[in-house]
C-alpha cells in the first residue's frame, strides 16, 4: 500500500466518522486530556509567572556583583538602658582597599554611605536616602538615566555638591525634568541637581536593592565631607550615634564563574579583621542559582503531576479503545475477510485515537489559556503562558494517544477474522 | 457437450491432498482429511453435506482465511497454501469475493460505500469507486438504494449488497456461504436467480449450502462427510 496524502486524509475522515458516531463516548475520552493538557500549561503558566518576577528581580541587581552591606550586630542593637551611646559597626575603608588589593578577582568596587536625611527644594521637604558613592555605582547599578547626566569621576575628584535623583524622587520633589540645574538643600549644604535615573522600587520581602525610591546620589567625597562619619538617630527617645565608615560596598567580579569563590575569600577575609560579624554579604548571582533550581524542582514536580494527569488520560483512551474493539470486533472482521491487511486495522484504529488524543489536546490548550488568564483575573497573580508549553503538552497528548491506541489496535488487527466474522 | 482435456489455467480452484487437523488435548480432529478437488471456471458448484462434515473448513481454506495443515491449494494455478497472512490478506482483496449467510455490511457506512469498501483497500479514487458502486448497484437492481444505510434495507437488499461488493473487484470466484440462510424462500429464490444469471454471465462461484432446494440450482454438487468428499454431482 502506498501512502498517498489523499489516503491519509481519507483514513483521518472514517476515523473522525466513527468517532462521530459516539460524541458522548469520544468527549468523554478526550476529558481525560484535556484536562491533563489543560491543568499542564495552567501549572507552568503560574510557576512561571511566579518566578520570572522573583528571577528579574535578581538580575537586576547584577549577576557578576556582590554586595556587602553593614549589619548592626545583634548584641548592640539592644541599647535601650544606655541614654547615649556610640555603636561602632560597618564596613572600613580599609576593606575596600583590603578587598581590591588583595583578591584578583575584584575588578571594581564601589564604596557607598548611606544617610537618611531630609532634603529641602524650594518649599517642598523630602525625606530622603543620601547615597554617597561614585560613578562606578551607575556601571554596576544598572539604572536607565531619565535626564541630564550621571556623577562622573570628576565630580568625584573635585568633591562637588551635585546630586543625581530618582525618577520618582524627582516627582515628589517637583513636576517634571525641570529639576535639573535647581538646587538641592541637603542638611546645611546646596546640591545641584545634574540627573535623574529611573527608579526601581523593590517590592515587599524581595532582596534588599542598594537603591531605592527616593535617592539621591552624591559624590563619596562630598557625603565624607559633609556628613563624617558618624550618624546620629532618634529611636524611641534616645539618641544612638553610631560610628559607620561604609555603608555598604558592592563588588564587582570579573567573571560570573568566579563570584562565588570571590565571596567565600571575601567573606574569609572580613572575618580577620572584624571581630564580630557587623556586614552581610549577599550574592545575587547565588540568590539567581538558587531561584531556578528552585524553579526546576518546581517544574518537575509539576512535570510529575501532569504526567499522571496524562497517563489517566492514557489509559481512559485505552480502555475505550479497547471496549469500541470488542464492538467493533464484526466490522474488523468484515474488513479483514474483504481484504485488509492488519496494519490496515492497526491504522484504522491508530488514527482515531490520534484523533482523539489531538482533539483532546487542543481543546485542552485552550483551557490551558483560560485558566491563567482567570488566576490572574480574580487572585491578580502573575501568569505566563510560554509557547513552549503549548507544544510541549500537544506533543505529549498526541503521544500519550499513541501508546496507549496501539495496543487495542494491534489487538482488533490480531483477531482472527473468522472468529472476528462469528462474532455477534 | 463433450469435455475437452483440461488445463491448470482453465480450474479457478486445485485442492491436493488437502488436510486440516485442529488439536484439541490429546485428541486430534480432522476438519478435513485428504480432499482434492478441482473447481473448473465459470462454474457453479455446490458444496453439501450435514454439519460437521467439514464443510465450514473448507469455505474457510478456498476464503484464503485459513492455512491448511498440509496439501496445496492453486487459485488460479497459484499456490496459496504457502502464503503468510499478509499475503493471504492480499489475495482476498484481489481475487476473491465474499456473501455471507448474515449479509455482513458495515452498519454506519452507506450501501455505496459497502459496495466500494474493497475498492478502498484497493486505492482506487473516489470517483473510480463511486463510478464502480454506481454500476454494480444498478447490476444488482439497487441504484436507487446507494445512500442508504443497510439497516434500511430488507434482508434481499442487504445481500444484493454483499453480493455487488462481492462482485467489485472482479475476483476469480464467488464464494457463498449459506447466501439465502437468513431470507425467507421468495427472496430465496431472488437471491439464487441472481447468482445463477451471474455465473451464466461467467462468473465462477462456489456455494456452500445444506438445503438441497437451493444445492439443486448449482451446475455441480459436491457433498461431503467426515472431512472427505463423499461424492460429485453434475
Amino acid at each position: 500500500m502506498k501512502l498517498s496524502p489523499g489516503r491519509f486524509y481519507r483514513d483521518v475522515q472514517l476515523g473522525i466518522k466513527n468517532l462521530m458516531l459516539h460524541k458522548l463516548r469520544s468527549c468523554l475520552t478526550m476529558l481525560g486530556l484535556v484536562f491533563g493538557v489543560g491543568s499542564v500549561i495552567a501549572m507552568l503558566a503560574v510557576g512561571e509567572g511566579a518566578s520570572a518576577e522573583a528571577l528579574e528581580q535578581i538580575r537586576r541587581l547584577g549577576s557578576r556583583n556582590i554586595i556587602i552591606t553593614a549589619q548592626k550586630p545583634a548584641d548592640e542593637q539592644d541599647a535601650a538602658n544606655v541614654r547615649v551611646r556610640i555603636s561602632i559597626y560597618g564596613l572600613l575603608y580599609e576593606d575596600e582597599q583590603r578587598l581590591s588589593e588583595t583578591i584578583p578577582t575584584v575588578s571594581r568596587i564601589v564604596p557607598v554611605k548611606m544617610v537618611q536625611k531630609s532634603a529641602r527644594m524650594g518649599k517642598r521637604t523630602l525625606e530622603m536616602r543620601i547615597v554617597g558613592t561614585n560613578h562606578v555605582w551607575f556601571d554596576l547599578v544598572q539604572r536607565p538615566k531619565i535626564a541630564g547626566r550621571l556623577l562622573e569621576r570628576r565630580d568625584i575628584d573635585e568633591r562637588s555638591n551635585v546630586a543625581v535623583l530618582t525618577e520618582h524622587g524627582a516627582r515628589r520633589l517637583m513636576a517634571t525634568e525641570a529639576v535639573i540645574g535647581e538646587s538641592l538643600r541637603i542638611g546645611s549644604n546646596y546640591y545641584e541637581i545634574i540627573g535623574i535615573v529611573r527608579s526601581e522600587g523593590a517590592s515587599e520581602g524581595a532582596m534588599q536593592t542598594p537603591d531605592q525610591q527616593t535617592d539621591a546620589y552624591i559624590p563619596f567625597t562630598a557625603a565624607r565631607d559633609h556628613f563624617g562619619d558618624f550618624f546620629t538617630q532618634n529611636k524611641a527617645g534616645t539618641n544612638i550615634r553610631e560610628l559607620v565608615e561604609l555603608h555598604q560596598l558592592i563588588v564587582e567580579v570579573d567573571k560570573e564563574e568566579h563570584v562565588e569563590a570571590t565571596a567565600a575569600a571575601i567573606e574569609r577575609m572580613l572575618g580577620m579583621f572584624h571581630k564580630k560579624k557587623d556586614y552581610g554579604i549577599s550574592v545575587p548571582l547565588a540568590l539567581l542559582r538558587q531561584a531556578e533550581a528552585t524553579k526546576r524542582t518546581f517544574n518537575i514536580v509539576l512535570g510529575a503531576i501532569a504526567g499522571i494527569s496524562l497517563l489517566v488520560g492514557g489509559i481512559g483512551i485505552m480502555n475505550i479503545m479497547l471496549a469500541s474493539v470488542t464492538e467493533r470486533t464484526r466490522e474488523i472482521g468484515i474488513r479483514r475477510a474483504i481484504g485488509a491487511k492488519q496494519r490496515q486495522i492497526i491504522a484504522q484504529f491508530l488514527i482515531e485515537t490520534v484523533v482523539l488524543s489531538f482533539t483532546g489536546g487542543l481543546v485542552g490548550i485552550g483551557v490551558g489559556l483560560f485558566i491563567p488568564w482567570v488566576i490572574t483575573l480574580v487572585a491578580g497573580m502573575p501568569t505566563m503562558v510560554s509557547m513552549y508549553s503549548l507544544v510541549l503538552s500537544l506533543g505529549i497528548s498526541v503521544t500519550v494517544g499513541m501508546v496507549f491506541g496501539i495496543y487495542p489496535a494491534m489487538r482488533a488487527a490480531r483477531l482472527d477474522p473468522i472468529e472476528a466474522l462469528r462474532h455477534e | 457437450m463433450t469435455e475437452a482435456i483440461k488445463q491448470p489455467g482453465d480450474y479457478a480452484v486445485q485442492l491436493v491432498d488437502l488436510y486440516k487437523i485442529y488439536k484439541m488435548g490429546t485428541q486430534e480432529v480432522r476438519a478435513l482429511d485428504g480432499v482434492s478437488a478441482d473447481f473448473d471456471k465459470g462454474s457453479f458448484w455446490a458444496i453439501m453435506g450435514p454439519s460437521g462434515s467439514g464443510k465450514s473448513t473448507m469455505l474457510n481454506l478456498l476464503g484464503c482465511l485459513d492455512r491448511p495443515t498440509s496439501g496445496s491449494y492453486y487459485l488460479s494455478g497459484r499456490d496459496v497454501s504457502i502464503l503468510d497472512d499478509n499475503e493471504l490478506s492480499d489475495i482476498r482483496l484481489k481475487y476473491l469475493g465474499f456473501i455471507f449467510q448474515s449479509f455482513n455490511l458495515i452498519p454506519q457506512l452507506t450501501v455505496e460505500e459497502n459496495i466500494a469498501l474493497p475498492l478502498y483497500y484497493l486505492g482506487w479514487s473516489a470517483k473510480e469507486r463511486t463510478d464502480r458502486a454506481h454500476s454494480l448497484a444498478k447490476l444488482v437492481g439497487l441504484e436507487d438504494r446507494l445512500r442508504h444505510r443497510p439497516t434500511e434495507l430488507s434482508g434481499g437488499q442487504q445481500q444484493r449488497v454483499a453480493i455487488a461488493r462481492a462482485l467489485s473487484n472482479d475476483p476469480v470466484f464467488l464464494l457463498a456461504d449459506e447466501p439465502t440462510g437468513n431470507l425467507d424462500s421468495a427472496t430465496s429464490m431472488e437471491i439464487i436467480e441472481l447468482l445463477q444469471k451471474l455465473n451464466q454471465e461467467g462468473k465462477t462461484i462456489i456455494m456452500v449450502t445444506h438445503e438441497p432446494d437451493i444445492a439443486k440450482f448449482a451446475r455441480k454438487r459436491l457433498y461431503m462427510r467426515d472431512g472427505k468428499i463423499q461424492k460429485v454431482e453434475g
